[in-house]
């Protein structure tokens, strides 16, 4: 028992004991998720404090026996890459929580029992280091999304939320074969086992094998990332869901998939990993200009936002398979800064929908009015959002863009088009929100922040600024972690030494690039 | 031939269960004109006595395995199993029949002494060694199923239903008697184990072949596997709630017994030559059973159709022919018992009297309702579509892997994707459950009597310590699953 099963386990206690408080009793139920939620976070910055920063391995280590045959273990531990989404999953619960403050009126209990068992099954997520253990987690969270959804919504929750449980089922029946395939060949569910077990070529893939077990792993994370052409569920299970559900969503459960790929699918099958990254980096691209460009046509405001993720989420699977240094650690840290940032876009457009209820901006107009100090929040959240320097996301884009460009520059120049557009659809999209005429709607209804949405605010900006600006907190321990993974990628990589590079026909020299030592 | 035709205290006790359950049913039968009417729940209790009995008995022989009346019957880890398991649905099943018998003003001594007579039929069935014996008792638990299935006689539904499955059931049955013929023909012997040897030594024939096709018929026909699976919805439909969830656990998990003891101990020497055939019948059936249900809006119908898909998963595992097969089998029977019945006997309580209320859309506003009823019918349904730390997963965890290590690789991606597609249906429930207002003119819920809350959260432990714990019975069960 250490810090990071209490940060665990802590969730699923709160979960219980709300189910034993009687459920008239509303305001003492959001206390108690409340507390249980900070609780949980201030245990959670034990983490980083103790976390040895240099280290790549994992830290935090827990590995009891749970099922005796097959062998299951509970395996937890973080490493530098899992570290910092535990911490932006325990940070956005209680922000989850002050969100749904007012704004959940029925069935208060459920709603917040069901978020703090995703809690739990999200931080499972990310610490789980066997394989049945995550498919465990994995499942688990996807159930209270579905009825945060489903209950909670608005109104086509229904259909937005069996559309989100049956796309990711779909991916994560795959993955589940493939874990047992795996299983049957190792006999074992340990990621480090089976990892060794590569290294030492003990297990050694054929190419159809590792291929196909490949693809059931990615078809299962691409759909929860969600890469183009599989994003089709996100739109429908943004609009509806509440906020603090669609923050979750967006900040975190679409971190899973990121998580995934670079956790299993990138050291477990680098062949295949290598071979397929061509086409879905093609697929990244589209994304990105894809999901901005819709975004930029969009009406709703939570829908635009959802466009958003697809944009900026390309980015991140953009990196991942570039199979560089920089773009490995600029995807991590883009997965962070977008958690922050989408996120709190999620949540300012929930304060705007709570007091117009409405998410149409034609609907809107001069909010910047009749509520300064929230146009401010949100202006701030924009640029951070668009990638202004300075702010979290022009990091991880910017290194995500270096090491794109590191292979092939056509890919930096197509990706970047991606945050030229971010700029104009969030530039548009504030103008038209909270500048010009005010109609008399808004001047009515839309008052300013209130003590309790600030607090749940403040953090958020805080955090852009903080990842903006002093990234030396965040990346050594991510830089050692994708280091170490990039270096299990190479394992069964044939090496080409060629003296003149230059005269290579350019996929080639694609490849030669690659295999360039990395630079510090 | 055994020495003595006397049997020993040992061979009592190794058919113990089936003779308490007979005498208590007879019992039941005698006392039933004596009681007066306010007393007859009293026979229920008699009933619910017996059958707790015979579990201590069926586990009392595990202690004693071995062979008893000159080898027809054969005690041993995998008959135990069994045994307990269908002892356990018959306790079940009678826990949820106190209040709807009552409720439906049918409170009499006969469906218990039915629903004894079914379970040692299956008990007999689990633990027979020998074709005429197993025969027997598969009669003896199908009969009294046919009655149960029609059991309340004013009911159109219900006498449809019996007569349907009657006249299937007797017809599957005769298949199965004329593989049994053949196979006698063609070996010299009934004893499974002689035919085994039998079929080792001499290249099988047309008429093995014939036997093994005609015993397949009859054995899918029982347990609702494609293409022999259309009778299930309508008799699910049609049958009292407590019986339909009665049907799809009991008799299926013996017939499944037979199924594994026919197949993997008679039919060994030659069974893999029928892979294929398992293979498309299996995959049919999961998609028959998965996409057949999406379009249902009568409960009972739409776990009619859930129940043949759950088929095609157990008979994934049969096809991957291994002991990690039988293994799956067994457990995933035993998640399937919990989580069926229990998700049966919620659906017999929203269902009131005379069971009027049966469309999914009836469950509407439940989770507002009465929340903790709710709760535990979305236990079960996220068992039955496999969500993780469920029994059901488990089950499929484990009959998949059987099948990814007998190279079954396609068949397991295809059930796999076909599960995906069942979640849909389930979540329809779901949805309906939680996300939707109660009707207006919506009939109150009667009280939920003692006995069906004890069955409700029975199987809802039962589906969750599966799916946290399931090494409390793993362990038993890998050890059980060598046979002989």
């Amino acid at each position: 028992m250490n810090l990071l099963d209490a940060v665990l386990f802590l969730p699923l206690i709160g979960f219980l004991l709300l189910l034993f408080v009687p459920r008239d009793r509303e305001e003492a139920i959001r206390r108690t998720a409340l507390v249980i939620s900070l609780a949980t976070f201030v245990l959670s910055l034990g983490l980083p404090l103790g976390f040895r920063r240099a280290e790549a391995g994992f830290q935090f280590l827990t590995n009891l026996p749970w099922i005796a045959s097959p062998p299951i273990r509970y395996q937890v531990g973080v490493d530098g890459l899992s570290l910092w989404l535990v911490l932006l999953a325990t940070l956005l619960t209680p922000v989850g929580v002050l969100v749904s403050w007012r704004h959940i009126d029925k069935r208060v209990k459920e709603f917040f029992a069901f978020f703090l068992l995703m809690e739990f099954g999200l931080v499972g997520v990310f610490v789980a280091l066997d394989l049945f253990l995550f498919y465990a987690f994995w499942e688990v969270s996807l159930v209270p999304m579905y009825f945060l959804i489903g209950v909670w919504g608005h109104e086509r929750r229904v259909y937005a939320a069996v559309k989100f449980f049956i796309y990711t089922m779909a991916g994560s029946v795959l993955m589940l074969a493939g874990i047992i395939y795996l299983y049957n060949l190792t006999g074992t569910f340990d990621y480090r086992v089976i990892l060794e077990q590569i290294a030492s070529g003990k297990l050694a893939l054929g190419r159809t094998e590792e291929r196909l077990l490949f693809l059931g792993f990615f078809a299962a994370f691409a759909i929860k990332v969600p890469l183009f052409p599989l994003h089709t569920w996100l739109p429908d299970a943004h609009v509806e869901a509440p906020t603090a559900g669609s923050v979750m969503l967006a900040s975190v459960m679409l971190k899973m998939g990121c998580y995934g790929l670079v956790r299993f699918c990138l050291p477990m099958f680098p062949g295949a990993a290598r071979e397929c990254a061509g086409w879905i980096v093609a697929l990244a691209i589209v994304g990105i200009i894809y999901g901005a460009l819709v975004a930029m046509m969009q009406p709703n405001m939570k829908k635009l936002v959802a466009y958003t993720s697809v944009s900026h989420l390309g980015f991140v699977v953009l990196g991942i398979f570039s199979f560089t240094q920089l773009g490995m650690d600029g995807a991590i840290y883009q997965m962070l800064s977008h958690g922050i940032s989408t996120g709190a876009l999620f949540i300012l457009v929930g304060y705007l929908y709570e007091r117009r209820h409405s998410l149409e901006i034609r609907d809107y107009g001069g909010v910047a009015t009749p509520a300064p100090n929230l146009a401010v929040l949100f202006m701030i959240t924009g640029l951070a959002s668009m990638g202004l320097p300075m702010l979290n996301n022009f990091v991880g884009e910017y290194l995500v863009l270096q090491g794109a460009a590191q292979v092939n520059f056509r890919w930096a120049v197509l990706a970047a088009v991606g945050v030229i557009l971010s700029a104009c659809y969030m530039l548009w999209l504030y103008q038209r929100v909270f500048f010009g005429e005010t109609p008399e709607e808004v001047r009515s209804k839309v008052g300013d922040v209130r003590v309790r949405e600030l607090a749940a605010m403040l953090p958020l900006i805080v955090l852009m600024v903080w990842m903006g600006t002093a990234t030396q907190t965040f990346l050594p321990p991510i830089s050692a972690t994708s280091a170490a993974i990039l270096e299990k990628t190479r394992v069964n990589q044939e090496f080409h030494v060629q003296a003149r590079p230059s005269t290579l026909p350019s996929h080639e020299r694609q490849r030669v690039v690659q295999e360039m030592p990395r630079a510090r | 031939m055994p020495a003595s035709f006397i049997p020993t205290p040992a061979e009592y006790l190794r058919v113990a269960p089936e003779i308490i359950l007979a005498v208590a049913g007879t019992l039941v039968m005698v006392l039933e004109p004596l009681t007066p009417a306010r007393r007859k729940r009293w026979l229920g209790y008699l009933a619910q006595a017996g059958l707790w009995v015979a579990l201590a008995a069926a586990v009392a022989a595990q202690h004693a395995p071995g062979a008893a009346f000159s080898g027809l019957v054969f005690v041993d880890g995998f008959a135990t199993f069994f045994r307990v398991l269908v002892i356990a649905a018959g306790i079940l099943v009678a826990l949820c029949s106190y209040g709807y018998l009552r409720r439906e003003e049918a409170d009499r001594g006969e469906y218990y002494a039915l629903l004894l007579y079914s379970v040692a039929g299956q008990c007999l069935m689990a633990a027979s060694a020998e074709l005429v014996l197993m025969f027997i008792g598969l009669e003896i638990s199908s009969i009294a199923s046919y009655v149960l299935a029609g059991y309340l006689r004013g009911d159109k539904r219900a006498n449809e239903a019996a007569l349907k499955y009657f006249l299937l059931g007797s017809f599957a049955t005769a298949f199965l008697l004329y593989g049994i013929a053949m196979l006698y023909g063609a070996t010299g012997s009934t004893m499974l184990e002689a035919i085994g040897g039998a079929l080792m030594k001499k290249e099988a024939g047309l008429l093995v072949s014939a036997a093994a096709a005609f015993m397949l018929v009859g054995l899918g026909f029982k347990v609702s596997v494609a293409p022999f699976q259309v009778w299930a919805p309508d008799v699910y439909q049609g049958a009292p709630a407590p019986v339909a969830a009665f049907l799809s656990a009991g008799p299926k998990a013996a017939a499944f017994a037979i199924f594994l003891r026919v197949w993997l101990v008679a039919f060994r020497p030659v069974s893999h030559r029928w892979e294929a055939v398992l293979w498309a019948s299996a995959l049919a059936t999961m998609v028959i059973g998965n996409f057949a249900a999406l379009t249902q809006s009568n409960v009972k119908r739409l776990l009619g159709y859930s129940s043949i898909a759950h088929a095609g998963y157990v008979l994934v595992a049969v096809t991957a022919h291994s002991e990690a097969g039988t293994a799956a089998v067994m457990f995933y029977l035993a998640a399937y018992v919990f989580m069926n019945v229990g998700a049966f006997a919620v659906v017999g309580y929203i269902a009131r009297k005379g069971e009027r209320y049966l469309e999914v859309d009836d469950l509407a506003g439940l989770g507002a309702r009465q929340p903790v009823t709710a709760a535990l019918m979305t236990i079960f349904l996220l068992s039955l579509i496999g969500v993780p730390l469920t029994g059901g997963f488990f089950g499929k965890f484990y009959v998949f892997r059987a099948a990814l290590d007998a190279g079954l690789v396609w068949l397991t991606v295809l059930g796999l994707l076909a599960s995906a597609v069942a979640a849909y249906y389930y979540l329809r429930i779901l949805v309906v459950m939680y996300m939707r207002e109660p009707a207006e003119a919506a009939e109150p819920l009667p009280p939920q009597g003692a006995a069906l809350r004890l069955a409700l959260w029975t199987c809802a432990a039962g589906t969750l310590l599966l799916g946290i714990f399931p090494s409390v019975i793993l362990g038993f069960v890998n050890q059980a699953a060598g046979m002989r």
